[in-house]
């Protein structure tokens, strides 16, 4: 994919740890508002592509995405120019961008943030995309606990209406575009792209079966290309930088600047923008350091739907490709950092509280595997647990991975497999009691 | 059909005998036509009901139905699988406290042990009359997305961020009295049927909701956790490389 001119890479050696590309404005004061946007380059990137004598070819805006390596920004880390290509083009169907910004898997919190301090990046961003691929509807489905990201976003969309950068005719260019800021109602699973598309319609959050993909038969049974937030934010930069220059950043096969959110037991947890392969080492020591001094014991690459790590992955740099050797995924780069007190056997019960809470019920592997690990992991972590029951753990969790009807399923079977694979002994010590019981029947009763 | 029989299954929903007024409906026909089929307007029809009741009732659940020429058992349908759409009617403030892992370990479980216990009601029970100020709805909920300031807890799904028992009991009593302390981050805190109507995606269509959605628009969203990369890359001159002049988009690649 790369270009094949023989322009001389550059020196990729003065590459700074932090790299704020799309963090860049948040400090700014009131970051949130057209004027501060607009001096800051804002909407430049959308006055080249759609303000000139004649506006791009939308082709050409898909070749850069292409050629720039953009990778989704939502966990898979599918190529974001790819997605585009594959929309069918003249076949006289309505196209449709939908955003997905219904950010909730546990430990992320990037998506969030950027709606609030830097919504015009959306907007540019959704109005750049939606020419690429022909959209005149784009639909940013934004999780309905995010109240404040909903007003700055709507206030922004007609803050955005009166300048002439949405609505019709944009620029002058003949192009049309009208963005809609839908609130969801609480689901999980409404991050899964089909369940998404569903929601949207105002059906319950349920998943489709793909094929046929969004790309072909999404919104509507339209063509639709469905991005995560930080992808289409990362738009307007790359369009005025150029493939090449996004490419300076980051690793090759992840190119690129990435938020990074570090939370839980480290001194300064916080969002950190940094180039893709970064490690959590480097990561961590910018934070300050591990709380108190005390050691990691495990982490989360990207959110609880991720296989964890231990400190022997402290160097493994955070790109897609490298977090996939070590045995994870890269996720939403989410890094929960859990110190030496934490138990996994109790972090793994309740993540799978939560898998089970949001299962949406539609395939039985989930809907049934959900609800029996979880009565299984309640006896393990109030001490009543056989070692019986964690062979039955294994099993069941291997048997749920891979035969769900989404990746919800895979999820949910993960913590146990992973923390199984790391840290078994813990689970087993709370079997025979070496390991005093780390909830009390009492205080189950009432915390689920 | 019989409402005498109760069959397994079926969710019930309260009958309140509401109608809903012309300004209800003059914004429900307004969020349709956002969008290019209709339905898309359910989720938003649904929160605009629970805006007006406090809760999703049988006679909501018929409205949005109405508005959209869909089976009220289609509109429950979606109505119950939902967290966000209340079945029972809400306080005048809804207080969800974080109990997944993160918040969990830092104190999420014994922020909602504390409040549970003060307000004498297990978790998604009402402390007070509902609807009546200072009457609270108390929830666990999963993930906030604001980890990087746990243990958090909303109120009316505004942030309060950092909390420990203490700071959150305080709260709590703070909205028992009828006082409305500011969120971490958000807007002034309003109360939950408020909040609602905004997240139904009306946003100031009179002259006193303007006003108020012009002043919390502007309610503090960044705090140190937000800002500490932009900080710290500021304070170390680390920028990301800088952009060349002037770049042309790429040709388009001739068709194979």
């Amino acid at each position: 994919m790369a270009m094949s001119d023989e322009s001389p890479t550059p020196a990729a050696a003065a590459v700074a740890p932090l790299t704020p590309v799309l963090t860049r404005r948040w400090a700014s004061p009131r970051s949130w508002t057209i004027g501060t946007y607009e001096q800051l380059d804002g909407y430049t990137a959308l006055k080249s592509v759609l303000g000139g004598p004649s506006p791009a070819n939308p082709d050409q805006l898909i070749e850069l995405m292409k050629n720039s390596g953009l990778r989704g920004r939502g966990g898979a880390g599918f190529p974001t120019g790819l997605k585009w290509s594959f929309l069918p083009q003249g076949d006289g169907k309505p196209h449709y961008l939908v955003v997905n910004a219904d950010e909730g898997e546990p430990g992320t919190c990037k998506d969030i943030p950027l709606m609030m301090a830097d919504p015009h990046s959306l907007i540019e961003g959704c109005i750049i995309t939606s020419y690429a691929i022909r959209a005149p509807f784009c639909a940013i489905y934004v999780r309905g606990e995010a109240i404040h990201a909903l007003r700055r976003l709507t206030v922004a969309v007609n803050e955005a209406k009166a300048k002439g950068y949405l609505g019709k005719n944009i620029l002058g260019s003949g192009f049309d575009l009208e963005i809609v800021v839908h609130a969801g109602a609480g689901a999980y699973i409404c991050g899964e792209e089909t369940a998404l598309l569903d929601s949207l319609e105002g059906r319950r959050g349920q998943p489709r079966l793909k094929p046929p993909f969004p790309a072909v038969a999404g919104l509507y049974a339209c063509p639709t290309v469905v991005n995560n937030v930080e992808t289409i934010c990362s738009v307007p930069p790359i369009v005025l930088g150029g493939a090449e220059w996004y490419r300076s950043l980051g690793t090759e096969k992840s190119p690129g600047p990435k938020i990074y959110s570090l939370s839980g037991h480290v001194t300064r947890p916080g969002q950190y923008e940094a180039p893709m392969g970064t490690t959590l080492r480097q990561l961590i020591e910018m934070a300050g350091g591990m709380q108190g001094g005390i050691p990691l014991k495990f982490f989360t690459p990207g959110g609880s739907s991720t296989p964890i790590f231990t400190p022997e992955h402290l160097d493994v740099p955070l790109s897609f490709d490298d977090v996939a050797a070590a045995g994870s995924m890269l996720g939403t780069t989410a890094l929960m950092c859990f110190n030496e007190t934490v138990s996994v056997p109790w972090a793994v019960w309740k993540w799978l509280e939560f898998y089970k809470h949001e299962s949406c019920g539609k395939c039985t592997p989930c809907r049934e595997g959900t609800g029996w690990l979880v009565q299984i992991l309640r006896r393990v972590v109030t001490g009543e647990g056989t070692m019986a029951d964690l062979d039955t753990l294994a099993d069941a969790a291997s048997n749920i991975a891979g035969r769900s009807f989404c990746a919800l399923g895979d999820a949910a079977a993960t913590p146990i497999l992973s923390s199984f694979k790391y840290f078994r002994s813990d689970f087993e010590d709370l079997v025979t009691g070496r390991t005093a019981p780390v909830v009390s029947t009492h205080d189950l009763v009432g915390a689920h | 059909m019989s409402t005498a029989h109760h069959r397994i299954g079926v969710p019930e929903f309260l009958r309140t005998g509401v109608v809903f007024d012309q300004l209800t409906q003059d914004r429900a026909t307004e969020l349709i036509g956002r969008y290019p089929v209709p339905r898309s307007a359910l989720l938003p029809l649904l929160h605009l009901v629970q805006s007006v009741e406090g809760f999703v009732s049988q006679d909501g659940i018929a409205f949005c139905a109405d508005q959209l020429a869909l089976e009220t058992a289609e509109v429950a349908a979606v109505a119950t699988f939902y967290t966000m759409y209340k079945r029972k009617p809400c306080g005048e403030h809804l207080v969800s406290v974080c109990t997944n892992a993160l918040c969990a370990v830092l104190g999420g479980d014994a922020i909602l042990r504390t409040l549970t216990d003060h307000l004498g009601v297990a978790k998604d029970g009402t402390a007070g009359e509902p609807g009546e100020t200072g009457s609270i709805t108390i929830e666990a909920a999963e993930c906030l997305a604001a980890c990087d300031h746990a243990p958090v807890v909303t109120v009316d799904y505004e942030y309060y961020d950092e909390q420990n028992p203490d700071s959150a009991l305080d709260l709590v009593q703070a909205l028992q009295r009828g006082e409305k302390p500011h969120p971490t981050r958000g807007g002034a805190l309003s109360d939950f049927r408020t909040a609602e109507l905004e997240i139904a995606g009306i946003f100031g269509d009179t002259p006193e909701g303007a006003a108020r959605v012009a002043a919390e628009v502007d309610g503090p969203s960044a705090t140190e956790q937000t800002l500490r990369g932009s900080h710290l890359a500021e304070q170390n001159h680390w920028q990301a490389p800088v952009m060349p002049e002037h770049v042309d988009l790429p040709p388009v690649p001739e068709k194979k």
